[in-house]
């Protein structure tokens, strides 16, 4: 049995312009551009979609998404996003932002963007790094995780342990939806041998289309999505998945930690 | 309001004027000495009489009000914010950005004095921040300088329509002093220009390519070329926008040169100087940029002495000596720290340069 993760496989997207990506390999920001795409497509709303690019590794998305975007300065997506909304209701906003940009200089733009449970939708893409700039610390980084500013490990001590942006956002009263899924494949056993499934990325694909229906329903919908940086990880781009699969999902668990419109069980 | 004559602090007379002006976005940071601009606009919401007007919000933060106001123009919206100086600075950033991404936007710094907290006093010590660029980048704000309360309540009209012309943001640089000056203020009657968005805002890409609003450029010749477009556009304004009042320069043998609530002190020095015999002038810019220079330049082409008053140690005086070019020495008198200078300091700082000059 085939698993098709989008209904027109892996056709043309409308919402998906025919720009190849800057991305790395192994990268997922990729993966999430097109299900992002396939997601606005399957609810038919890319004429009435704006997306606010982020600083990072997001920021080049108006290369490939083919909705009109503005791109807001580093942290400041939610507010930018906000302000839009508020004088276009009719439109699906919404921001795409690593972990640096959302969860430290941006983290009061997110927070209040919760708390006002303003009808915008928020992807956080994980990848416990500073990717554009060079495999800086972020606030995601685990301990002992070794980055450029933390040679010799994340010392918690110092730096305080990874920042829970799911689990702070869920103690939010505004937040409608908060979800933590992954976007790395998943090496598994089986007769054949070891085989990697796309169990996360359809999970994922969910989330996505749910955070969708929760803006339109009104909510403040936020997604997390655990990713790896095997550039700056310094490892393959296999060994990064299982990183995540195996020890990032430790510190940062997968699933559904609020939903109070109950878009999930729909 | 249209119409009538109101009794109006100058923060009101803001706020209702933005409202005159057919606002539909405000986004709010209380900061004294602006904060009664909000408090208007708050209490104005939902008012049928302002049928534009459908958003107000209180922000977290003075970056998330610039920037929800970058997201509202972005839209297309006739969106406004005000501060007062610390607040100013924050907005640095969001300035700099829409400056670059072309968006129309209306911010007030009712000024006080700093540096830092400073106090609540009136000081026209951001001038260098508002008329220099203030953030990073090379890039310039359009401001306008209310010396009145009546000025207060116009400004934001031609704010919005200069915002819109030239799809850049707009500054009114006020003070303190004439934020929280209460006097009589008439509205006339207004119908806001109308200009077409649709062009380039982001609401949807309907039946035409996406609308990207953005100041990232990675290629170094194309961003060469966006920016020259832009200067492009300052030029034309510096030719085309340049707003003053010259009040009883034309026989003038001394010309004070001040702005806002400094420039109405100097106006009642020349006043009280005109009336013992002595012929003095005031030359008021308006727009602080584009700045009066050629007006200036032609003043001193015609022998005058120059007093420039300002509330900072002499911001504008470096664009005022700019104008006048070599060899024309202009005068100076500042005060700060919240301190104004009386009509009588100014007469006797002009008494003194006669002397000199005898």
């Amino acid at each position: 049995m085939t698993q098709t993760i989008y209904k027109t496989k892996l056709g043309k997207l409308e919402s998906l312009t025919e720009t190849p990506t800057h991305y790395c390999a192994g990268c997922e920001h990729g993966t999430l551009t097109r299900l992002i795409a396939a997601a606005v497509d399957e609810l038919g709303i890319r004429e009435k979609t704006v997306m606010i690019d982020s600083v990072g590794c997001s920021v080049l998305a108006y290369n490939y998404l083919n909705f009109d975007h503005i791109v807001a300065a580093h942290g400041r997506a939610p507010a930018v996003a906000n302000g839009l909304k508020r004088v276009h209701p009719e439109l699906t906003v919404f921001t795409v932002q690593g972990d640096g940009d959302a969860a430290s200089i941006g983290l009061l733009e997110l927070v209040y963007a919760a708390q006002r449970a303003t009808p915008i939708t928020v992807f956080l893409v994980n990848n416990a790094i500073y990717g554009m700039t060079g495999g800086q610390m972020a606030p995601t980084t685990l301990e002992g995780q070794v980055t450029t500013t933390t040679p010799l490990g994340r010392d918690v001590h110092l730096t305080g342990t990874p920042l829970d942006a799911s689990k702070l956002l869920a103690g939010i009263d505004g937040a409608a939806y908060v979800k933590r899924a992954s976007l790395a494949v998943q090496e598994i056993s089986s007769a054949r041998g070891k085989v990697y499934t796309i169990r996360n990325l359809l999970d994922a694909k969910k989330s996505v289309e749910n955070a969708f229906k929760v803006q339109a329903l009104g909510g403040f919908a936020f997604v997390e999505l655990l990713s790896t940086c095997s550039i700056n990880w310094k490892l393959s781009i296999l060994e990064s998945k299982r990183f995540v699969n195996e020890t990032v999902v430790k510190k940062f668990p997968l699933g559904l930690y609020k939903d109070t419109l109950g878009v999930e069980k729909k | 309001m249209t119409g009538n004559r109101v009794y109006l602090k100058g923060n009101e007379a803001l706020a209702y004027g933005a409202l005159e002006a057919g606002l539909n976005a405000y986004f709010a940071y209380p900061i004294t000495p602006s904060s009664e601009i909000p408090e208007t606009l708050a209490k104005e919401f939902g008012n049928k009489k302002y049928p534009e007007y459908k958003f107000f919000l209180q922000a977290a933060s003075e970056l998330e009000a610039i920037n929800m106001v970058i997201g509202a123009a972005s839209g297309g919206a006739r969106a406004m914010t005000a501060t007062s100086s610390p607040g100013f600075s924050l907005k640095q950033e969001g300035l700099s950005y829409a400056a670059c991404m072309e968006l129309p936007l209306l911010i007030a710094d009712i000024c006080r004095a700093g540096p830092g907290l400073g106090n609540l006093g009136p000081e026209q010590s951001d001038y260098f921040q508002g008329t220099k660029g203030g953030g990073h980048g090379d890039y310039r704000l359009i401001v306008l300088a209310p010396a009145t309360v009546q000025e207060m309540a116009s400004l934001p009209r031609l704010g919005f329509d200069l915002a819109f012309k030239y799809r850049n943001p707009v500054l009114i640089l006020g003070d303190a002093f004439t934020g929280q000056l209460k006097e009589d203020v008439e509205f006339p009657e207004f119908t806001p220009e109308h200009y077409e968005v649709s062009s380039w805002a982001t609401t949807g890409a309907k039946g035409r390519p996406p609308h990207i609003l953005n100041s990232l450029e990675l290629d170094f010749q194309k961003h060469y070329k966006h920016l020259g477009s832009i200067y492009e556009k300052y030029r034309h304004a510096q030719e085309n926008e340049v707003r003053f009042e010259e009040y009883k320069t034309e026989d003038a043998d001394s010309v004070i040169v001040s702005f806002g609530i400094a420039s109405r002190i100097a106006k009642g020095a020349v006043n009280r100087m005109r009336s013992r015999g002595v012929k003095a002038g005031l030359f008021r810019p308006i727009t602080l940029w584009p700045f009066p220079k050629i007006q200036l330049k032609r003043l001193a082409s015609e022998g005058k002495r120059f007093l420039d008053v300002e509330l900072n140690s002499g911001q504008m005086l470096e664009d005022v000596k700019l104008a006048v070019g070599d060899g024309v020495t202009v005068n100076f008198l500042g005060k700060w720290g919240g301190i104004v200078p009386t009509e009588a300091e100014i007469e006797n700082k002009l008494k003194r340069l006669e002397v000199v000059a005898v």
